[in-house]
């Protein structure tokens, strides 16, 4: 995990190496002025930019473990206050398109996988597999026509109540829903067709029983590692959708920094979004264990 | 998957195959189309016509035009060259990097082995799309970027794959029997195991082509993919959302365009998994 977190630390900070333009020149034309070598250079030599790469490298990671991420090249201020000031907001968008995507798709995959093959099933595969084919920037598009511009129920910029947050996390939500459905329901037809089921509907167990006990409950830890691949894909999927609805998270604080060549911005997204990728990652290790016991003992 | 009778396993297998069928001449029509784009636009992609401007769509402009007048389904078929050439390059490109990669890592295993694999590790412990976009970002947009953040983390999936399945086939017999008959490894990677293999490797490709042609628009969408004027779905979506109350057209041409191409493919990708009847 350190270890992880240690390379991923190193790859952030050779893509900056390696990309196009020179930072001090950035930080100093980013005001508009035009600045002379001398200035630059000695900008270059207070920004440690005439050192080797080994030698960079390690006076950034040191100052990482102290939590300095650097500062801001736009503004001067500390990337990690930005960066945690926007993640809040991500944080509540992915957590709300979270839960609605669940919402939907846990009752929606079990009930699927029992109705296999019969009509009902047929429909919510079909919306299910279009939904998933449907770019989220595309439907946040669509949605704002709809909701903003046609019938003016939603504000198109998004402000920071409930109202706001509606068409974001729909539009996060929905290609969400069809990919867990889908997944959801190939987990519970898995655990549907195995013999201890079949053992406990001859013994005549209720069959609700059956489904909410066995088969969910042993589909539970398959259901756990695809929320939290799906996590991944909310945070990258939200950097669209922020922009578009001018949701203050992280992905509007990136692609700001990317338009202002912003690099050090960049470089602390990319590292905060490992952190908690990672750490989300452990998590689900580690409940794992209190899911299914069996895992433990082998 | 239910339980058939034969009768019924070879009726449901003559289904797939013929649904098989009709996708793939589906996809090379689409193709064929997207390549021969330049011959069959009806109007010059690029040609801006100022007493048209966001008009609706007409026999001349069949998809209407966008806000800088120029025929909208013009662009969404030079965007459809565009879109699909690159998505299939990529694709095309990291499957056989990755396949060799993961090829090579399941065959000798050892420390070449542990070096991908953690490499792959720390690649996989931040979002794709995340680092998609902190890659294209960094390198400053531009369909060649694009591509090259697209492709840096995709090859992983076809890598893990093929090594799994290299490490299977290698305890198969006629991997052994081939080690007898003193072929070179490298023979006995391309030669036998590979065709084993490829099955489920190429389902697995078919099924990439949706999710980067998806994200490939999502990166053109954002302004870090191709670059305007160039004629590609995604920056056509973003370039004409700031007017889609007059010409809504505008938008969902381009978008119609993606999800029909995304659907096809997935579609296609899941025909071609029930029929080999790979896991994926």
């Amino acid at each position: 995990m350190v270890l992880i977190l240690l390379g991923v630390s190193f790859l952030t900070f050779a893509l900056m190496y390696i990309s196009p333009g020179d930072p001090a020149q950035q930080r100093l034309t980013s005001q508009g002025v035009v600045v002379s070598q001398e200035i630059l250079d000695r900008q270059r030599h207070e920004m440690g930019l005439d050192r080797s790469f080994a030698e960079q490298y390690g006076t950034w990671l040191l100052k990482l473990l102290g939590a300095d991420m650097g500062i801001s090249y736009k503004d001067g201020f500390p990337v990690l206050g930005k960066l945690i000031a926007a993640l809040r907001y991500t944080l509540i968008l992915a957590a709300v398109s979270l839960g609605t995507a669940l919402a939907i798709a846990l009752p929606a995959g079990v009930y699927t996988a029992v109705r296999q093959d019969q009509i009902s099933d047929y429909i919510i595969r079909l919306l299910s597999f279009v939904s998933n084919c449907i770019p989220n920037f595309l439907l946040c598009v669509l949605l704002m026509y709809l909701f903003c511009i046609r019938h003016k129920c939603f504000p198109v910029i998004a402000q920071n109540n409930v109202q706001g947050l509606f068409l974001p996390a729909l539009s996060l939500s929905i290609p969400l829903t069809g990919r867990l459905i889908r997944q959801i329901r190939a987990e519970m037809l898995e655990q549907i067709k195995k013999d201890y089921i079949i053992g406990a509907r001859l013994r005549g167990v209720n069959e609700k029983y059956i489904l909410f006990h066995n088969a969910l409950r042993n589909a539970l830890p398959g259901i756990i590692t695809i929320i939290g691949l799906s996590i991944g894909e909310l945070i990258g999927g939200s950097v669209m959708i922020e922009n578009i609805f001018r949701w203050p998270g992280l992905g509007k604080l990136v692609m700001d920094s990317i338009v202002n060549r912003d690099y050090p911005v960049i470089q602390g997204f990319v590292l905060v979004t490992a952190v908690i990728y990672v750490g989300i990652h452990l998590i689900i290790d580690i409940s794992y264990k209190y899911l299914d016991p069996r895992i433990e003992r082998r | 998957m239910q339980v058939l009778s034969p009768k019924g396993a070879q009726k449901r297998k003559l289904y797939l195959r013929r649904r098989f069928t009709v996708l793939v001449i589906i996809a090379v029509a689409l193709l064929m189309i997207s390549a021969l784009a330049p011959f069959i636009v009806p109007n010059n992609p690029y040609y801006n016509d100022a007493l048209a401007i966001r008009s609706m769509p007409s026999v001349q402009y069949p998809f209407g035009t966008d806000g800088l007048g120029r025929c909208v389904l013009s662009r969404v078929l030079m965007g459809a060259r565009t879109s699909i050439c690159a998505t299939l390059i990529l694709v095309f490109i990291t499957f056989v990097f990755g396949t060799f990669v993961g090829l090579l890592c399941g065959y000798y295993g050892g420390i070449l082995d542990t070096v991908i694999m953690r490499l792959i590790d720390i690649l996989l412990s931040v979002p794709q799309m995340v680092l998609t976009i902190a890659v294209a970002g960094l390198g400053g947009g531009g369909m060649m970027n694009a591509m090259i953040a697209l492709g840096f983390t995709s090859w992983i999936v076809y890598a893990r794959l093929a090594k799994c399945q290299t490490i299977s086939a290698k305890q198969e017999d006629y991997v052994q029997a081939a080690r007898l008959g003193g072929h070179s490894g490298c023979r006995i990677m391309l030669v036998h195991i590979l065709p084993n293999i490829a099955g489920s490797l190429l389902v697995n490709a078919t099924i990439q082509i949706g999710t980067m042609l998806i994200g490939f628009a999502g990166l053109s969408f954002l302004g870090i993919g191709v670059q305007v004027p160039q004629a590609e779905w995604g920056s056509m979506i973003n370039e004409s959302r700031a007017y889609i109350q007059l010409a809504p057209w505008a938008v969902l041409a381009p978008g119609g365009a993606v999800v029909l191409t995304a659907i096809l493919f997935n579609y296609l990708g899941d025909t071609a998994r029930d029929l080999l009847e790979v896991k994926v």
